[in-house]
Formats: structure tokens, sequence, C-alpha cells
């Protein structure tokens, strides 16, 4: 394939192409390199800043980017305080992580859609989506580590046993024993899809309006070239506050979710 | 637009980057961040403070200021009073001295006035007798009657 469309000419050509990852492999060990590049280049990124401005930290005078990010931590510290009931040292930084990673990993989509493709393809690579957060291999990377979290928090803090006892009386709960037992299946069902429907929701909902966005750029870049910059422009304006509620969602879920983790069992 | 292996090398990145940001942004600027507020804390403590102690001083000084105040008038006071009190003495004296000399010149006076006498007398006797003298000098030898006439000079 040559890998270049003119879109006017294939427009269907023109957008599934653009919606194919660059990949190694077949089937469920296909590895998309185009995502894993972008995430690590620019998780990369973010912990050189972060090494950067962790080491040069100025307490009387703070500056830049040191500025900014006080901000953001502050910002994230805030909501963990409001949020999180107890007290767990990872959840700050996690959320923190969550929230910045996925401005950047969402702010790629602001890159014309065209240029980076364009350019690998003179260099020979034919294939390339630029935004990760478009791969949902990238977003369930992040929804199903949380999710990992989720049912480790439930075990230490419930144990083990609290665990399943929250999956066989929890959401419907009854008084007599023959009512609990004839309430077991049900509770089970409506459980595990609660517990699956966390990683799902928060994994998919990323990726759903992020591909969204993607695929809207594509569009606009369809149209002749004489309109493109006033739609492109508003909906790249717009874009930017997607990048970063989505990013905002995707934290304040995840401390919610580790805060419900971390809540005993109550005994109905 | 499947789920694929990716996903592990996704969950590795994210997994290595929150320790890496847990370990050098959040740990340093969260700690930073604190001391930063305990000093602010502190600072506006110690502002509090002196602020405090800035009252206590100036009230001092003006404890201090009335009270030197009230001393120098005291003194003032003591001084005039012992002011007048020398000057009465000072009267007292010169009224006493006074006395003294006038007594002394009223001797002096009188020791004068003696002393006039006698040699008035002295005198009057010399005229009396130089007087009798001429008088009697027919009829009396001063050395027959000298013994009469000195017996009767004392009894002046």
């Amino acid at each position: 394939m040559s890998g270049s469309f003119t879109p006017s000419e294939n427009p269907v050509g023109y957008i599934q192409h653009h919606l194919t990852n660059l990949s190694i492999g077949d089937g469920f060990w296909t590895i998309n390199v185009d995502t894993l590049f972008f995430s690590i280049i620019l998780a990369v990124f973010l912990g050189w800043i972060a090494k950067k401005v962790g080491d040069n930290l100025n307490p009387e005078k703070p500056e830049g980017i040191q500025n900014f990010l006080e901000t953001v931590v502050e910002f994230v510290e805030q909501q963990v305080k409001d949020t999180f009931a107890g007290y767990n040292p990872l959840i700050g930084p996690l959320a923190l992580t969550i929230f910045l990673w996925i401005i950047l990993l969402n702010t790629m989509d602001l890159i014309p859609v065209d240029l980076l493709p364009w350019l690998s393809s003179a260099v020979g690579i034919h294939y390339l989506k630029v935004v990760p957060t478009t791969d949902l291999s990238a977003t369930f990377g992040m929804s199903f580590s949380v999710f990992a979290l989720i049912v480790f928090y439930n075990i230490k803090i419930k144990g083990g046993l609290g665990y399943i006892k929250m999956f066989l009386f929890h959401p419907f709960a009854a008084h007599g024993t023959f009512a609990k037992i004839v309430l077991m299946p049900v509770n089970i069902l409506m459980t595990t899809i609660e517990e699956i429907a966390k990683p799902l929701s928060m994994g998919l909902r990323l990726f759903g309006n992020m591909f969204a966005g993607e695929l809207i750029f594509l569009l606009i870049a369809l149209l002749p070239f004489w309109i493109q910059w006033t739609l492109g422009g508003m909906w790249a304006i717009f874009h930017i506050l997607v990048i970063s509620l989505q990013a905002f969602i995707f934290m304040l879920l995840t401390i919610v979710y580790l805060s419900i983790a971390h809540q005993e069992i109550e005994e109905h | 637009m499947n789920v694929t292996a990716t996903l592990f090398g996704q969950a590795l990145t994210f997994g290595v980057l929150v320790w890496f940001l847990t370990r050098y942004l959040w740990g340093p600027m969260t700690q930073m961040m604190q001391a930063r507020a305990a000093r602010i804390a502190n600072g506006l403590e110690a502002a509090e403070r002196s602020k405090h102690e800035l009252e206590l001083a100036k009230q001092h000084a003006a404890d201090s200021l009335r009270a030197a105040k009230q001393q120098a008038a005291e003194v003032i006071a003591g001084a005039n009073k012992q002011a007048t009190v020398i000057i009465d003495q000072a009267k007292e004296q010169a009224r006493i001295e006074g006395q003294r000399q006038l007594d002394v010149a009223v001797a002096e006076i009188e020791q004068e006035k003696s002393r006039a006498k006698q040699e008035l007398r002295t005198e009057v006797t010399n005229l009396a007798l130089a007087t009798a003298e001429k008088i009697l000098a027919r009829e009396i030898n001063p050395s027959v009657h000298g013994e009469y006439l000195d017996n009767m000079l004392k009894g002046l």
C-alpha cells in the first residue's frame, strides 16, 4: 500500500488508513507500536519534567513549570482529600499521574491529523495513529491497572472473606437465612456487573471521547482546504475542554472507586 | 481497534510512571509545600508575637516616661521646698548675726562711753585740780593735801 491518500479521492480509505495502528503480530498478541511509542515518549517527557522540577524545587520563589505543577499537585491533593475517605499515600501520586499523562496523551489530538503520518510516511512508515488514547488498549491499560488496585485494596481492607461476602450479600440485603440464599445468585450477578463496569466504563469513556474527536478532525480534513481552518480551529478549541475534562473525569473516578474499595463492608 | 497485548505495555508504562512521579515529583513537592506552609505559619505567628511585644514595649516605655516625669516633678517640688527652707534658715541666721553685731556695737558703744566718761572724769579732775591748784596755789601745798585729794578723786 502506498500509504498516501488524497482525502477527496477516497474518503473511506483515507479515514480507515488513519485509524489503522502501526502494529506487529496477529490477533490478541498484536503490539501497537505507535501507541506504545507515543505513550512511552510522553511518559518519559513527563518524567523528565517531573525530575527536573522535583530536583530544583525552590520553596522561596517558585517559577515557571514548578508553579504550574504546584497548582496541579495542590488541585489533585484537594480532590483526594475531598473524595477519598481514609489515608493511602498512593492515591495522590496515582491520581496526579493519571491526570497529567492523560492530558499529554490527549493533547496529541491537537497536532494536525496529517502532519505526523505524513512525516512518518516520508521515512517509510505508512501507518501511524498518533493519539494513544484513541487506542482501546491504552485506555484499558490504565483502567484495568486501576481495577487491579481496586481488587487489591478491596481484599486488603475487607479481607478475602469480606470481598466474597460483598458479592454474596450486596446490593440486595435480606434478614432471613432463606432470603439471603435466594438473593445470592442475583447479588453475585449484580455485583460482578457493577465491578466489571468500573474499568470498562472508564476505559470506554476516555476512548470514545478521544476517538470521536479524532474522527471529527479527520472528517474536517476531508473538507475543501479553505474551510478547514474555521471548523478545525473551532473543534480544536472545543477539544481542549474535552482533553482536560476527560483526564479529570478519569482521575476523579479512580479516586472515587478506590475510596469505595477502601470502605469497610457494611453489615446489612 | 481491538484490545491487544499493547495493554500490558501500557499498564507497565503506567506503573513505572506512577512510581517515578511518586518518587521524584509528588514526594519532594508535597514535602516542600508542607514545609513552606509551616514556615509561613511560623512567620505569621512570629509577626503576631512581635507585634504583641512591640505593644508591650510601647506600653512599658510610656510607663517609664510617666514615672520619670512624676519623679522629676517630685524632685523639683523637693528642691523648691528645700530652697524655701534654706532661705528661711539664711534669714534666721542673718537676723541672729545682725542681732549679734548690734549687740557687739552696743557693747562697744557702752565701752567707748565708759572710757570717754573715764577720760572725761580724768580731764575734769585735772581741770578741777588745775583750777584748784591755781586757787589754792597760795594756800595749799599739793604735797601736803595730795593724799586728801586722791581720796576724794577715788570717791568720784
